[in-house]
């Protein structure tokens, strides 16, 4: 104790020991997120009647029928089927809207448009159950229950005051004399919007549509009660009501998660630096 | 001569093009966002003025009557016994989560902005599962912590202690919802404090180095109060995230046994859809959204006035 008092100040976290016991603490944090991973892929693996450890690799042959049964049984690819238009048609419209609404919020600043922009925040805050109710009931009333269009629409209202946040900041760190020089040169709004703003957002862009794409693929309060029925189920419900029926075949429930999954991994393996980039901008703006 | 004459020039040109410019400022600009205004006023302000409405009645959720009750909602929710242990819980996701994320976030951060071999995939890896459905990592979860042959009764068992029931009562549901939820979401805290940290100039670590100021001493003093944004951006987040918690108690508990390790969103959904009292589901609701709205402006509020006395 004393003698580490008395040491040169910068070697007390940079020693060798500290080094040691940040690498240990990094470790155990990176190996408690594998674990549920890797019992997933153990426990989906081997059949329901083994009952072997989930630690232990399978014994005999790895049984893929899981798999079999969660795409035959669960509905699982028709779900992803089912979530990828639906998570495809609303990023795509969430980044356009959101683009185009955060223009004027960027760029005219008034107090009315202040305004809009402290109630776009306060939208993020409505937790989808408080909103379920009326909005359950209004859907029947429209007829809109167990349509893509009605969750569609829903997905995007609830998706796009993120949207708006994230692309009014970063139109704000935008210069102001490009779009000037556009207009100068005879340029109306629409085209100023289309040749001048819009190519310049690409990078927000990257980030609002993964954000969107992720959370409506993930989306579960809202579209499991929106969209009831097996045909129209998105990916979250389908695992969520597959999961609690098979409760007894866990092997098979596990397997359906797996495979709902690989497309997010793999989405993320390709576009890893737009995930952390967005997230940091996001913080800066 | 010539200067004057280019000065002149610019000052003109420049008032040209303002002019040029403010065509286009004119308020019919903002009729851009109008779309984004009119889904927001039909599938968000809507639902929540009419759960309002609705919360002033005894609707049932499918039948065409409905009787005004006044806040006849609002007093049982206040002398509901399972609303008030129920919003006990809600608190403990909210808060316990928070907590937790914002001590191995802040730990990580601090870790990963180090030199350290591999850091790359230590950060990739702790980030995916914030990527992942939580109904996902939520059956993955339940396979961990499950009663008979679950993973982690199996290790207790190994290491000679007893199965413990993890899901199935009110104190061990609640006690692993709160660590599921922050593991799962850790990395959103750690992505956040690595960008405060890198928004850290060096300079004043080196000038406090400099000063003589230990290791701790420039933590303490110098680098934990230049984290005061990131740290009020990710306390709000976490906070907001965890009070409206519902996807992984579905799976992992279903907010049993009872309505033990229910939280207010769970609740909302058994009162509407199993129990049939709509009205009392959206004061329910209401009554959510106004305890998130006043703990979030409370919180933003501390933290930003916080950050206006170190200035």
């Amino acid at each position: 104790m004393s003698t580490a008092a008395s040491r040169p100040a910068p070697s007390a976290f940079s020693g060798r020991a500290a080094d040691l016991l940040v690498a240990a603490f990094v470790l155990l944090i990176v190996v408690l997120q594998l674990v549920p991973f890797y019992v997933a892929i153990t426990t989906s693996l081997k059949a329901k009647t083994d009952l072997s450890p989930q630690w232990s690799l399978p014994t005999t042959n790895l049984v893929w029928s899981n798999f079999v049964q969660a795409v035959t049984d669960g509905g699982i690819l028709r779900a992803m089927g089912n979530s990828v238009l639906v998570a495809g048609v609303s990023t795509l419209f969430v980044c356009l809207l959101g683009a185009i609404a955060a223009y004027p919020l960027a760029r005219r600043r008034s107090r009315f448009n202040s305004g809009i922009l402290a109630v776009n925040v306060g939208l993020m805050m409505v937790p989808a159950l408080s909103i379920l109710v009326p909005l359950y009931s209004m859907l029947a009333d429209m007829r809109a229950l167990n349509t893509y269009w009605g969750v569609i629409l829903v997905m995007i209202a609830t998706n796009l005051p993120l949207a708006i946040f994230l692309y009014s900041s970063f139109m704000r760190s935008l210069p102001v004399s490009v779009e000037e020089a556009a207009r100068i040169d005879g340029a109306n709004l629409f085209q100023t919007l289309a040749y001048v703003v819009i190519p310049m957002l690409k990078p927000v862009t990257a980030t609002v549509g993964i954000i969107t794409g992720v959370g409506v693929w993930n989306e579960y309060a809202l579209s499991g009660y929106i969209l009831s029925t097996p045909e129209t189920q998105t990916i979250a419900p389908a695992i969520a009501s597959f999961f609690s029926i098979q409760s007894s075949n866990l092997p098979a429930a596990t397997a359906a998660s797996l495979i709902a999954v690989v497309p997010v991994v793999v989405a993320y393996l390709f576009l890893q630096k737009y995930f952390v980039r967005g997230l940091v901008g996001a913080e800066k703006g | 001569m010539t200067v004057r004459a280019v000065e002149q020039q610019t000052a003109l040109g420049s008032r040209r093009t303002h002019r040029r410019a403010s065509r286009f400022r004119g308020a019919s600009i903002n009729l851009l966002y109008l779309p984004a205004l009119v889904l927001f006023a039909v599938f968000t302000v809507y639902p929540l003025i009419s759960g309002v409405a609705l919360s002033f009645t005894d609707w049932d959720g499918y039948s065409p009557q409905r009787a005004w009750v006044a806040a006849e909602n609002y007093v049982r929710l206040l002398t509901d016994d399972t609303f008030r242990s129920v919003l006990g819980n809600t608190f403990i996701y909210g808060i316990g989560s928070t907590a937790i994320q914002q001590v191995i976030g802040l730990g990580l951060a601090l870790a990963l902005d180090r030199r350290l071999r591999g850091r790359n995939v230590a950060r990739a890896i702790i980030y995916l599962p914030v990527l992942v459905s939580p109904i996902v990592m939520g059956t993955f979860y339940y396979l961990l912590f499950q009663y008979d042959n679950g993973a982690l009764n199996d290790l207790v068992v190994a290491l000679g202690g007893q199965r413990q029931a993890w899901l199935s009562t009110a104190a061990g549901g609640i006690t692993t919802i709160v660590l599921v939820n922050s593991v799962q979401f850790v990395g959103t805290s750690m992505i956040i404090y690595l960008a405060g940290l890198q928004a850290i100039a060096p300079e004043y670590t080196e000038a406090a180095m400099l000063d003589g100021a230990n290791a701790w001493q420039r933590f303490w003093s110098v680098t934990l109060p230049l984290l005061q944004p990131a740290f009020a951006t990710s306390v709000i987040l976490n906070l907001i995230g965890g009070l409206k918690l519902f996807d992984v108690i579905q799976v992992l508990t279903g907010g049993g046994p009872g309505t033990s390790t229910s939280s207010v969103s769970t609740l909302i959904g058994t009162t509407y859809f199993a129990n049939q009292a709509a009205g009392y589901s959206a004061a329910m609701g209401v009554a959510l959204f106004a305890i998130i709205a006043v703990l979030t402006v409370i919180a933003n509020a501390a933290l930003n006035r916080r950050r206006l006395e170190q200035q």
